[in-house]
């Protein structure tokens, strides 16, 4: 059961999907811990070396982004939630924080020249370019991202 | 030298210092951290301060790294001192390349060429 009930079905002859919920605290070892789970889920599947490498960057960041700037102000024991859903095809991650969100649309281009010197603000850039699809929804407070199999 | 809770190896070529991570994966926001204070506190030992970074021992890093290198190549211009990294895993360069960091950054493949350019 993967999120909001959803159940893959698969012919019986590939592996069977990987799906779950985790709610984790701001700390290293919990964001370590959701990358092994969904990692792992990953290779069971099939995935290779360069899918992996940009689920990591991808759920590294967006953690890091639900910690540091969703939870800011709220106390450091406020979880985030992950769903995931990881099948042959495709890998769906949903990480949704209790922060106040904020516009996705108004963050300044990390790739301008002018930003370029600038030490932040490129975890959402980088999320972009290794996912398939990224949907920010609940005001920015949730963000739904799927990585895509190429076919062989 | 590496040495405490160092996460760097630092050695000496002449007037270049060459840094190498100990940890494969420059995540972790504590250890980040004490990589650019260790980084700061090299480049604040030499008037015109050059450094090599290689990422010979790096399989992944993450945006906050990537923060900590522009905040190390912004005190090394401010120092009149020269930066280059060198042994860049395809896969990183491509975060480079994303970023477009990789028009900030001075990047060689191998640290011989990346030591030879300071010449």
């Amino acid at each position: 059961m993967g999120p909001g009930g959803a159940v893959i079905c698969m012919a019986p002859t590939h592996p069977q999907p990987d799906a779950g919920r985790l709610e984790i605290q701001s700390s290293r070892d919990d964001i370590d811990m959701v990358e092994k789970v969904i990692l792992e889920a990953a290779q069971r599947h099939g995935y290779q070396d360069a899918s992996c490498f940009a689920i990591r960057l991808a759920v590294e960041e967006a953690l890091v982004n639900a910690f540091h700037h969703g939870h800011r102000d709220l106390p450091k024991s406020t979880p985030v939630s992950i769903n995931y859903q990881v099948n042959p095809q495709r890998i769906c991650i949903v990480i949704e924080d209790q922060g106040p969100g904020f516009d996705v649309e108004t963050l300044p281009d990390p790739t301008a020249e002018e930003n370029l010197q600038r030490p932040t603000g490129r975890g959402v850039l980088l999320i972009r370019a290794y996912m398939t699809r990224v949907k920010f929804s609940k005001n920015g407070s949730r963000i739904e991202m799927t990585y895509e199999q190429m076919s062989n | 030298m590496a040495s405490g809770d160092s996460r760097l190896r630092v050695k000496q070529d002449n007037s270049v210092t060459i840094i190498e991570f100990i940890d494969r994966n420059i995540l972790d926001e504590a250890n980040i951290q004490l990589i650019g204070e260790e980084i700061a506190a090299l480049i604040e030992a030499e008037p015109e301060p050059k450094l090599l970074i290689s990422f010979a021992n790096v399989d992944h890093l993450s945006s906050a790294a990537l923060g900590t290198l522009i905040t190390v190549n912004n005190k090394i211009r401010n120092s009149e001192g020269l930066l280059r990294l060198s042994d860049i895993d395809p896969q990183i360069y491509e975060v480079f390349v994303i970023t477009k960091l990789h028009k900030l950054f001075e990047i060689h493949p191998t640290t011989e060429q990346a030591l030879a350019s300071f010449n």
